[in-house]
């Protein structure tokens, strides 16, 4: 599989001919741009993705808008195995019937995200297998993305709120609902008369049962979560059991939904970007980096070099920083209560010692700004950057893998454990090192370079086996790989200005909409944003690498014991304010 | 050491201190305290460095975090509490044995923070938990976070067997569960949702049929 992916730069889509391929299912077009009707959504989904000559075997992000007139479900799409870059797939809806046939048959990668847009904008998607809420729960009313729907403490429906501060005196959000809360009840609405919804889980049958002549047990479902040390922080996930094998999973998210969409809707485009470093806290640095080149691309301005090269070194300490706590937190769920993870910690410190030289907050930085970075760095932090990255680091990590690589009880409890082929990882939308593990070589640094990641030299680390420890060395791998873009970097740092033009509070960003992707320590964080022209997002999505990775957790457990259970959900790498947002 | 009234053997001369039931059990108390390994968002990895090396809360006696609630005195709350979330947090604390605190760690767990304005965000848990400390921060820095364990330190030292709940005849309080209905329902404030679902429905009969 990894010999058959192109080496070097994605091709830009080029074919202007959807119409001639497609007929009449064709809306609008563009060459990196296809709207059809949403009655032939499915036939020319199938074909993209069948067609030797098309290939589109890899459904990036899935997300909606709500114009006035009609909601547009869009569909980011990628060849991985012919090398073409973004596709971007759209069908439109009228909002009075909103059903667009489910495209998670075609590519099962849609398959949560399917969910999260029924969830947010209320877009039924016919076909889907489990179409139920996946952020909120069952039984919220109303679908919060819309335009129409206003949240209790709704005051305007863009920043800066002139209500603030009316004639000079505050008045808390608390004191303007009915209940003096951040609630509301559709109106009439009795708790007396109010039945919570089924929230079972569809359970298995007797015949669905695999060996009945074999040792006999029950079927037994076990709730994980969501308060569990294993689970990284408040995820749930309902297993049902034969034995002490897993032989269905069901993750249930969303308690940790913080209405970053919502919010980002309101606010200016530069209030965003601390709500970025929120997103993944672990990796702020690299979260606002995807942010702001997203929002750099329709503003069309380029960033200094020496604002160019502090991102890269800022991203890359993130790169290196996530991974060993990635692994730390790997052993922690073997077993090896705490300590792999202390180490991991002790180096975390140094490393935020750098970013808050840099931008004044140890986790949360917001140090991006549209066009270059908020602070200079000092010689003395390049100083500290350059002793992490040529000395101390390299021995920390060389210490890594000289005690952990070639334990046996780790080889034995991760070497073919949660396997997941490539073509399987493709389907599934996986990115990041889940993605490389399973032998897939795709690196959006180097696909897609942005930044300026083409200057620098580095290689991809792939898996060959697909399972929990291929995920561990790919990690160990690009901690080396990022250490030697950091000397790159370190070595070439040039001086000047840190700051395109002036720095500015509101930036005029142009109407038109973008979908950036910046690799991730995690995997592809995307962002889909839409500007109408006004000081706010009209549209504001955030594609997150945990959230789809997570996707690929069933396929991964079913047929593993419980107790791996807990390792492959560790070796995916996730981060609950990513997953809900 | 008063020897008119207390006769002790001049070889324990130096091995016998006397001081107050209150000294000695809030000591004790005081470097026992264990947390709860109980995370909510970005403020759980600041917790985690404020137990890890250079932090190292295990000074304090604070290292045994407990991930179940009914080994654990403190709950950290760290980080934002969304609707969906709270209702087990209130089960948390819920099943927690007394004598129990709980520290607000965060701008989020104190008042909702920089997420008050989302539709699925509680605006600190004090609007159901009784929260002794507050600590806030965006994340608070791991030394904050000390500041504060030292404030619940000074604060159980300031208590009295005698007067302390955990010990009163009183049959103990639990804290009313929120539940999820088309939003998050507080059980003490449903008699006011009930009265105002049947206004509504007085003054305006039709909508309901509509």
């Amino acid at each position: 599989m990894a010999a058959d992916i192109p080496e070097g730069k994605e091709a830009l889509v080029k074919e202007a001919r959807w119409s001639t391929l497609f007929g009449e299912a064709v809306l609008a077009e563009k060459p990196d741009e296809l709207v059809v009707e949403r009655s032939h959504l499915a036939e020319v989904a199938k074909r993209l993705r069948d067609d030797p000559d098309l290939g589109y075997d890899y459904c990036t992000n899935v997300t909606s808008v709500d114009y006035p007139d009609y909601f547009e479900v869009v569909y980011h799409l990628l060849s991985i195995s012919k090398g073409k870059g973004l596709l971007t797939l759209k069908t439109r809806t009228p909002k009075d019937d909103p059903v667009v046939p489910s495209l998670t048959p075609i590519w099962p990668a849609a398959n949560f995200q399917e969910r999260e847009v029924w969830d947010m904008m209320g877009v039924r998607f016919e076909g889907h297998p489990n179409l139920r809420r996946i952020l909120l729960w069952e039984g919220f009313a109303g679908h919060p993305l819309r335009k129409d729907w206003r949240e209790p403490y709704y005051e305007e429906d863009h920043k800066p709120f002139g209500s603030r501060w009316p004639d000079g005196v505050y008045t808390p959000a608390e004191t303007r609902t009915p209940w003096g809360r951040n609630v509301q009840y559709p109106p009439g609405w009795d708790p007396d008369e109010w039945e919570p919804p089924d929230l079972e889980l569809p359970t298995v049958s007797a015949a669905e049962l695999s060996d009945v002549t074999a040792l006999k047990t029950d079927r037994i479902l076990v709730n994980v979560g969501p308060q569990h040390p294993s689970t990284h922080g408040v995820f749930r996930m309902k297993v049902t059991l034969e034995g002490e094998t897993v032989v269905a999973l069901e993750p249930v998210m969303g308690y940790l939904h913080r209405c970053h969409e919502k919010i980002g809707e309101r606010n200016l485009y530069i209030q965003n970007i601390p709500f970025t470093d929120r997103l993944d806290y672990i990796t702020a640095m690299a979260n606002n980096l995807g942010y702001v080149t997203t929002v750099e691309k329709l503003l069309g301005i380029q960033p200094p070099p020496r604002a160019e090269f502090l991102r890269v070194i800022m991203a890359e300490f993130t790169r290196v920083m996530n991974h060993l706590l990635a692994i730390g937190f790997l052993f922690n769920d073997l077993g090896l209560y705490f300590t792999a993870a202390l180490y991991g910690i002790r180096e975390r410190e140094l490393i935020l010692d750098l970013f808050e030289m840099a931008s004044g907050s140890r986790m949360m930085c917001n140090y991006m700004r549209f066009g270059g970075v908020a602070h200079d760095l000092p010689e003395e932090g390049v100083q500290l950057a350059r002793d992490l990255a040529f000395d101390r680091l390299p021995r920390v990590v060389e210490e890594f893998e000289r005690y952990l690589n070639e334990i046996e009880i780790f080889t034995a409890r991760t070497v073919g454990v949660g396997v997941l082929p490539p073509e399987q990882a493709i389907a599934l939308g996986a990115s990041g090192p889940v993605l490389r593990g399973s032998g897939v070589k795709y690196d959006i640094r180097k696909f897609q370079p942005y930044s300026i990641y083409e200057e620098f030299e580095f290689d991809i680390p792939t898996g060959t086996r697909g399972d929990v420890y291929d995920r561990y060395m790919v990690r160990i791998q690009e901690i080396w790989q990022s250490l030697r873009i950091l000397k790159q970097a370190l070595d070439r740092l040039p001086g000047g200005e840190i700051q395109a033009g002036k720095k500015a509070w509101q930036v005029k960003v142009p109407a038109g909409e973008v979908y950036g992707r910046v690799e991730n320590p995690k995997g592809e964080l995307g962002f889909f944003i839409v500007s109408d022209g006004s000081p706010n997002p009209y549209r504001y999505h955030i594609r997150s690498p945990s959230f789809v990775n997570l996707t690929a957790l069933e396929p991964m457990a079913v047929g593993q014991k419980i107790a791996d259970l807990v390792v492959i959900l560790g070796s995916i790498d996730i981060t609950l304010g990513e997953v809900d947002r | 050491m008063d020897e008119q009234t207390l006769q002790v053997p001049p070889s324990l001369r130096r091995n016998i201190f006397l001081t107050s039931v209150d000294w000695i059990y809030n000591t004790a108390r005081v470097y026992s305290l264990w947390p709860l390994t109980f995370g909510l968002a970005c403020c759980a990895i600041e917790m985690m460095a404020a137990g890890a090396a250079r932090f190292d809360q295990a000074r304090f006696g604070m290292e045994v975090a407990r991930p179940s609630p009914r080994q654990a005195d403190l709950m950290v709350v760290a980080g934002t509490v969304t609707k969906k979330m709270v209702p087990l947090v209130v089960r948390l604390y819920n099943q927690m044995p007394e004598p129990k605190y709980v520290l607000a760690m965060g701008a989020c767990a104190c008042s909702g923070g920089p997420f008050k304005e989302g539709y699925n965000v509680v605006s600190g848990i004090d609007e159901f938990l009784p929260v002794d400390v507050y600590v806030p921060g965006c994340p608070p820095r791991p030394e904050a976070l000390l500041e504060g364990f030292m404030a619940i330190h000074a604060k159980m030292r300031r208590e009295s067997v005698r007067t302390v709940r955990w010990y009163s005849k009183e049959p103990a309080q639990d804290c009313p569960i929120p539940f999820l209905g088309p939003d998050l329902v507080d059980p003490r404030q449903v008699p006011a949702i009930k009265a105002a679902a049947q206004a509504a429905r007085r003054s305006n009969p039709e909508r309901d049929e509509a």
